[in-house]
């Protein structure tokens, strides 16, 4: 079973619906114990950093996220949820994020220059580092496949723990991953059929 | 690097998708979910479901129509049609929509923009305008586009954005039905007062206009059009194709 982690923020209908699709078993929840049991985890996530993580945090979850992280139950972090897993965020302010992933979220504009739009809004396709393996999430998709973006912040300095990139007046961090744990700054659930093969292979880890 | 989005928009009654559509293949084409998934299927980057019923039996079967379709398509999702307070939004939202478009509720209450893109993020809220060149002005119309509000369309969709729209889709009345090709015109003079994603919508015929537009427009996000997808004038996998071949980077 999949735990879905509920913390009161963002529109949950889709992951869930994807999900199913793709024939896993999977609960939007924010009991401990089921988050425990799960043997896998997907952190979610729309809306604003700070009222996001503090909900994390003050439910209890926070901890449990970490702990089974810990343990090496395979943890994915979708959009907001991507963000959360880097060490520090600073959208308004500075924040401190879970610290699993080394790097930090910072606003894209001053990044990709003039001329673009913010946020970083449609479809965009994959760019993976030359010098790694492909990730495991992505063992059923190709380079160039393109996944759906809403994002106005990314990960920075994620360094060697970087999966994907995507082209947008400069190479935006896509997807992280390290050990057991994963980040997707797009949205699997909104990206089509290269989005649910990204999900079974999640499922599959 | 960012593709161009193909939008196709269908207008829903009763659960039904109206506008005839004739596809081979299809077994019930004016199912919403058969339509979306066909759609889905060819290529659509994203599709509109536009709910164009009155009453309150027609609009609880629309989201229950809708729920089915976000169970079975993945793509973004946006719907219009009634969205007239927070509830509306959140109704739509709920049965998996990801945008809301709001035209005439914005017209009556344009504070819906601002509380709206508070609530669920700018990202969420999509501005339609109906637009009309009256004594060479660019004009808004209401009411399907009968009625003329008064209000210059520029000036209102620069508002609408200050106010938190994150997107704008531009439907001129005067090249909608017409398919001799966009309102590059308008477009154009949208494109330049805005900073959010525009979409063109009205007037497109062939698989030119779409080339045409891209190409006149470079910052235009996307094109969106209903009967010349329906009745299968123009095949989203023939057009993304043709956009492709003319440097105009799409999702294939």
């Amino acid at each position: 079973m999949i735990a879905i982690i509920d913390y009161g923020v963002g529109n949950l209908f889709s992951l869930q619906s994807s999900l199913k699709f793709i024939g896993a078993e999977a609960k939007v929840t924010k009991d401990i114990e089921e988050i425990r049991k799960a043997d896998r985890i997907i952190l979610p996530g729309v809306g604003a950093f700070e009222d996001a993580i503090a909900k994390l945090r003050q439910s209890g979850m926070e901890k449990v996220v970490l702990e089974e992280a810990a343990k090496g139950k395979p943890l994915l972090g979708i959009c907001l949820g991507m963000q959360m897993l880097l060490e520090k965020n600073y959208e308004y302010g500075e924040h401190e994020g879970l610290g699993l992933i080394k790097g930090s979220v910072k606003p894209i504009a001053p990044m990709i220059g003039e001329g673009l739009k913010v946020p970083h809004i449609g479809w965009n396709g994959l760019i993976f580092p030359k010098e790694k393996e492909k990730s495991k999430i992505y063992k059923y998709i190709n380079e160039d496949d393109c996944v759906y973006f809403v994002h106005s912040y990314a990960g920075v300095d994620c360094d060697d723990f970087v999966t994907a990139r995507a082209e947008y007046g400069a190479e935006l961090t896509a997807s992280v991953e390290s050990g057991n744990v994963y980040g997707t700054q797009f949205h699997p659930e909104k990206s089509g059929e290269v989005g649910l093969k990204i999900l079974k292979a999640f499922c599959e880890l | 690097m960012i593709t161009k989005r193909i939008i196709p928009c269908l207008d829903v009654k009763n659960g039904r998708v109206v506008k005839g559509v004739n596809f081979e293949g299809l077994s019930d084409v004016s199912s919403p979910v058969e339509l979306g998934k066909y759609y889905s299927d060819c290529g659509a980057d994203e599709l509109v479901f536009y709910d164009i019923t009155a009453s309150a039996e027609g609009r609880a079967l629309f989201t229950d129509i809708l729920t089915e379709v976000a169970q079975n398509i993945f793509i973004p999702l946006t719907v219009g049609g009634g969205i007239n307070t927070l509830e509306d939004f959140d109704r739509v939202l709920k049965c998996g929509a990801d945008k809301v478009s709001v035209n005439s509720g914005a017209i009556r209450n344009p504070q819906l923009i601002e509380e709206a893109a508070k609530k669920y993020g700018d990202q969420c809220v999509v501005l339609s305008v109906d637009v009309k060149r009256v004594d060479g002005k660019f004009m808004v119309f209401a009411k399907g586009g009968r009625e003329n509000t008064g209000m210059e369309a520029l000036a209102w969709i620069k508002r609408c954005v200050d106010m938190g729209a994150g997107e704008v889709v531009v439907n001129s009345i005067d090249t909608d039905g017409v398919k001799q090709g966009f309102d590059l015109e308008l477009l154009k003079a949208v494109c330049e007062i805005v900073s959010v994603p525009v979409i063109a919508s009205g007037g497109a015929g062939c698989i030119e206009d779409f080339v045409t537009l891209f190409q006149e427009i470079p910052t235009i996000d996307a094109g969106l059009a209903a009967s010349i997808f329906h009745f299968g004038e123009v095949k989203i996998s023939d057009l993304k194709d043709a956009l492709d071949k003319e440097g105009i980077v799409v999702r294939k």
